[in-house]
C-alpha cells in the first residue's frame, strides 16, 4: 500500500502538507511529493481538492482461510481472572457473531491449576475454552508463555487474537507477534469486523468522510482503530496479508457481558511442552504494593485534580471530594510529573483511560493526552479559572471560577441533590 | 561490556494541538526531542558506564537525517557513539519492519552484552518494538524496568518490574534487553564539554543506509509491514456543554447537581 501524487492533476495548493501529521509532503516546484516519512494513513487524500492523491492497493491476495475463530487472552493473575479479559470475552463474542454463525470465541488460559476459570469464561462469553498448564507456568514469563502460545496458534490457526493492553499483555502480544511475523496494533480502543458496523461507528463518532466505504462490503477483516499521535489523530489499522490479526486492547473500553451462570462450553486441553531451559528470567518475588488501590477503571465517578490546584495539598481537598461522592481520585500528568500524587492516579494517553459515569476535572487545562483518556466519559464536568481552557471544549457542564470555592459548595449541597431537582420541576 | 541503547526521536505531542476549525493537527513550532523513555535507558546505562570505565555505550536509531541531532545529544549526555539507520527503504516501517531494520544494525554494530530501550515512544506509544528486536535477536526480556541492578561480574543482573498493582523482581542475565519507564532514574543533562565534543569532528556518529546493514529489503519498509493504515480522522468534538452562569459558587453547585440529577447520572 501506498500514497502517490498524480502530477497531471496537482495544482500545487499544499494543502495535502497542512493536512499530513507525519510531515510526509513535500514541494517540488509546483508538485506535491510523498517522503519517507510517510505512513499511508491517508489524511492527505481527502484534503486534497483536487483528487489528486490516492492509495494504491497491491492485489496479490494471500490463501488466509486456514484460520479461523477468535481467540481471547484471557488474563489470570494468581488463580484470578483480569477484569479486561471479561470485557474482551465479550468484544470477542460480539466480533465472532458478526464474523459467521460458525465463528467462536475462545478464551485462552495460560497457568498453573486454573481450570476452575473455565467456567468463569462461558459465563462470560467464551464458546470454547483453551487450557494450557504447567507448573513452569504459575507465574508469567515472557519465555513460558510465549512459546506455549505460539505453539498452540500454530497447532489451531485462530483468525484473530486479542489481548488486553496490560503490563503483561503488552509484553507478551508483541514477543507473540514477532515469532509468527504477524502484525500487532497496540492499545486498540474500538474493533470492528464488518464494514457496515465500522462506518455506523465512525459516522456517529468521527469527522471521517465514509463515503469511500461500502456497507456491503463482504470483508470481515479486523479493522483495529486506536488513538494515535499523542490522541491527535485516530487511526484505523488492519493486517490483510498476514494471520493471525492480533490486537491488544485498552481495559476499560469495551463491555462485557451480563454473566450467564448457566453457560458451559467445550474444554480443550492443550499438551504444553515448556522446559526449565526455555525461560531464561528467574522471578525472585511478586509484590503487591500496600499503597492504596486505585482502580480507575473501574470506577463510577472520578474526582481529578491538575495543576490549577496549585500545590500538592489541593489533592487533599479532592479526597474529600472523592470521598463525599463515593469516587476516585484522578490526576492530570503535570501533577504526577511534579511528584504531588503517584502515577497510578494518572489519568491519559499515558497513564489510564477512563469512561466512568461522571468525570470532575478540577483545575485541569486539558492537554490533549488527557482528553484522550477521559473524553469517552458519560458526563464531564469542568471547573476551571480559565475560560479558555481546553477542557472546556469536551465538558458537559462548565464553571468558570475558583475550585477551592466551588468545590467545598458540591460538596456540601451534594445531598440535597434531589431535593434540589424536584424544586426545580415546580 | 558494550551496552545498545534504542532510541527514537519524537514531536513533542505535548506541545500538540489540533485546529479548532480545520481539525488538522498544528505541527508548527513542535519541537522533537529525544523519547522520553529513552532518555531514561540512556540514563541507566550511563549510570553503569560511570562506575565501570571499560563500558562502552551506543546509541543506534531509525529515522530521518534530522535525527542525527538525537544522536548528538545522546553523545553530549556520555554515549560514545551513535548510529543513525537512514534510508527511504526502510521508511513508513511498522513495528514488526521496524523491528527487523534495527536487529539488523544492532547486529551488524558487533557484540554486544546489553540492549536497554525505553518501554514506548510517546509518538506511536506501541511499546512493542523493544519485545520485537528481543525475539529477533532471540534475547530475553524484561519491560517496564523501575529498578536495575546489575552485580560486579557484569552479567547477573536484578530488576523490578512494574505491574499496575505492584511490582515483581527479577533475575536476568546478560545478553539480554530491558525496557526503561520514567521511575527507574532522572536522565542526566548534557554537559557544556560533552556538547563541544559531540559536536566535534572526532563524534562517534555513523549514518547508515539499508544497504550498510544488510537487511532483507523485503521485510522493512511500508510495502513489507504486515499492519496498514486502513483510514485515519481526528476524533470528533462532543456537542457544545452548557456553562454554568449562576450568582456565587453555591448556585453553580446547585444549578450542576440539579442538572446531573436530572440526567439521572446521580
Amino acid at each position: 500500500m501506498a500514497i502517490k501524487v498524480l502530477k497531471d492533476l496537482c495544482r500545487g495548493c499544499k494543502m495535502c502538507i497542512k493536512a499530513c501529521p507525519f510531515q510526509a509532503i513535500d514541494m517540488d516546484g509546483k508538485i506535491a511529493v510523498i517522503n519517507e516519512k510517510c505512513t499511508a494513513c491517508g489524511a492527505c487524500i481527502s484534503a486534497c481538492p483536487f483528487k489528486a492523491i490516492e492509495k494504491t492497493v497491491d492485489e496479490d491476495v494471500v490463501d488466509l482461510s486456514a484460520y479461523k475463530h477468535i481467540w481471547v487472552y484471557a488474563e489470570q493473575r494468581h488463580g484470578e481472572l483480569m477484569g479486561v479479559a471479561r470485557e474482551l470475552l465479550g468484544e470477542g463474542h460480539r466480533l465472532s457473531r458478526e464474523i459467521s454463525d460458525d465463528t467462536q470465541v475462545c478464551a485462552v488460559l495460560v497457568g498453573n491449576k486454573i481450570d476452575h476459570l473455565a467456567k468463569e469464561c462461558y459465563e462470560y462469553g467464551a464458546d470454547k475454552v483453551y487450557l494450557l498448564e504447567d507448573e513452569k507456568l504459575e507465574n508469567f514469563t515472557t519465555d513460558g508463555y510465549t512459546k506455549v502460545i505460539v505453539d498452540a496458534i500454530n497447532e489451531y490457526k485462530p483468525e484473530i487474537v486479542i489481548y488486553g493492553a496490560t503490563h503483561i499483555g503488552r509484553d507478551l502480544a508483541p514477543r507473540v507477534a514477532a515469532r509468527l511475523n504477524t502484525g500487532l496494533t497496540a492499545d486498540c480502543t474500538k474493533l470492528d469486523v464488518k464494514v457496515s458496523s465500522y462506518i455506523d461507528y465512525c459516522n456517529k463518532n468521527t469527522t471521517l468522510d465514509t463515503s469511500s466505504l461500502d456497507a456491503n462490503d463482504p470483508d470481515t477483516g479486523l479493522k483495529q482503530t486506536r488513538p494515535a499521535f499523542g490522541g491527535n489523530l485516530m487511526a484505523t489499522i488492519i493486517c490483510p496479508k498476514t494471520r493471525p490479526q492480533m490486537s491488544t486492547v485498552r481495559p476499560g473500553v469495551m463491555s462485557k457481558r451480563e454473566r450467564n451462570p448457566q453457560a458451559t462450553g467445550e474444554l480443550v486441553k492443550v499438551d504444553v511442552k515448556v522446559a526449565d531451559s526455555d525461560i531464561r528470567t528467574k522471578i525472585i518475588n511478586i509484590v503487591k504494593e500496600a499503597k492504596e488501590r486505585v482502580s480507575l477503571t473501574d470506577a463510577e465517578i472520578i474526582c481529578s485534580g491538575g495543576r490549577g490546584l496549585g500545590a500538592p495539598e489541593g489533592f487533599e481537598l479532592i479526597k474529600k471530594f472523592a470521598d463525599k461522592v463515593d469516587g476516585v481520585v484522578g490526576s492530570s500528568r503535570a501533577c504526577v510529573d511534579n511528584g504531588w500524587i503517584d502515577h497510578s492516579h494518572q489519568v491519559g494517553q499515558t497513564g489510564t483511560t477512563v469512561k466512568p459515569r461522571i468525570y470532575f476535572a478540577c483545575g485541569i487545562s486539558g492537554a490533549i493526552q488527557h482528553l484522550a483518556g477521559m473524553q469517552s466519559s458519560d458526563i464531564i464536568v469542568a471547573i476551571n479559572k480559565d475560560p479558555d481552557a481546553p477542557i472546556f471544549s469536551v465538558a458537559d457542564y462548565g464553571i468558570v471560577g475558583d475550585l477551592y470555592k466551588v468545590i467545598p459548595q458540591i460538596i456540601e449541597e451534594w445531598d440535597n441533590a434531589e431535593a434540589l431537582f424536584e424544586a426545580s420541576q415546580k | 561490556m558494550r551496552i545498545i541503547v534504542c532510541a527514537k526521536q519524537v514531536p513533542d505531542t505535548s506541545e500538540v494541538r489540533i485546529d479548532p476549525v480545520k481539525k488538522t493537527i498544528i505541527r508548527d513550532g513542535v519541537p522533537s526531542i529525544l523519547n522520553p523513555d529513552d532518555a531514561n535507558a540512556l540514563e541507566e546505562a550511563l549510570k553503569i558506564k560511570d562506575n565501570n570505565p571499560d563500558v562502552t555505550v551506543s546509541v543506534v536509531t531509525m529515522g530521518p537525517p534530522q535525527a542525527k541531532d538525537m544522536l548528538i545529544e545522546c553523545l553530549a549526555m556520555g554515549a560514545d557513539e551513535g548510529v543513525l539507520i537512514s534510508d527511504r527503504a526502510v521508511g513508513g516501517s511498522d513495528t514488526w519492519a521496524t523491528s527487523n531494520v534495527l536487529s539488523a544494525t544492532i547486529a551488524k554494530m558487533g557484540p554486544f552484552d546489553m540492549i536497554f530501550a525505553g518501554r514506548q515512544a510517546i509518538d506511536g506509544d506501541t511499546a512493542q518494538v523493544g519485545p520485537q528486536i528481543a525475539e529477533k535477536l532471540d534475547l530475553p526480556q524484561v519491560t517496564y524496568v523501575t529498578e536495575f541492578e546489575i552485580a560486579k561480574n557484569l552479567k547477573d543482573i536484578k530488576v523490578k518490574r512494574q505491574l499496575e498493582d505492584g511490582y515483581e523482581e527479577i533475575e536476568i542475565q546478560t545478553p539480554c534487553m530491558l525496557t526503561a519507564i520514567k521511575e527507574l532514574n532522572s536522565p542526566r543533562y548534557m554537559s557544556i564539554g560533552g556538547i563541544v565534543d559531540a559536536c566535534g569532528a572526532d563524534a562517534d556518529i555513523k549514518v547508515w543506509n539499508a544497504k550498510d546493514i544488510e537487511v532483507d529489503l523485503t521485510t522493512v519498509g511500508l510495502e513489507a509491514s504486515p499492519t496498514n493504515v486502513y483510514r485515519s480522522f481526528t476524533p470528533a468534538p462532543k456537542g457544545k456543554g452548557m456553562m454554568i452562569e449562576a450568582d456565587g459558587e453555591k448556585e453553580q453547585a446547585k444549578v450542576l447537581l440539579t442538572n446531573l440529577k436530572a440526567k439521572h447520572v446521580i
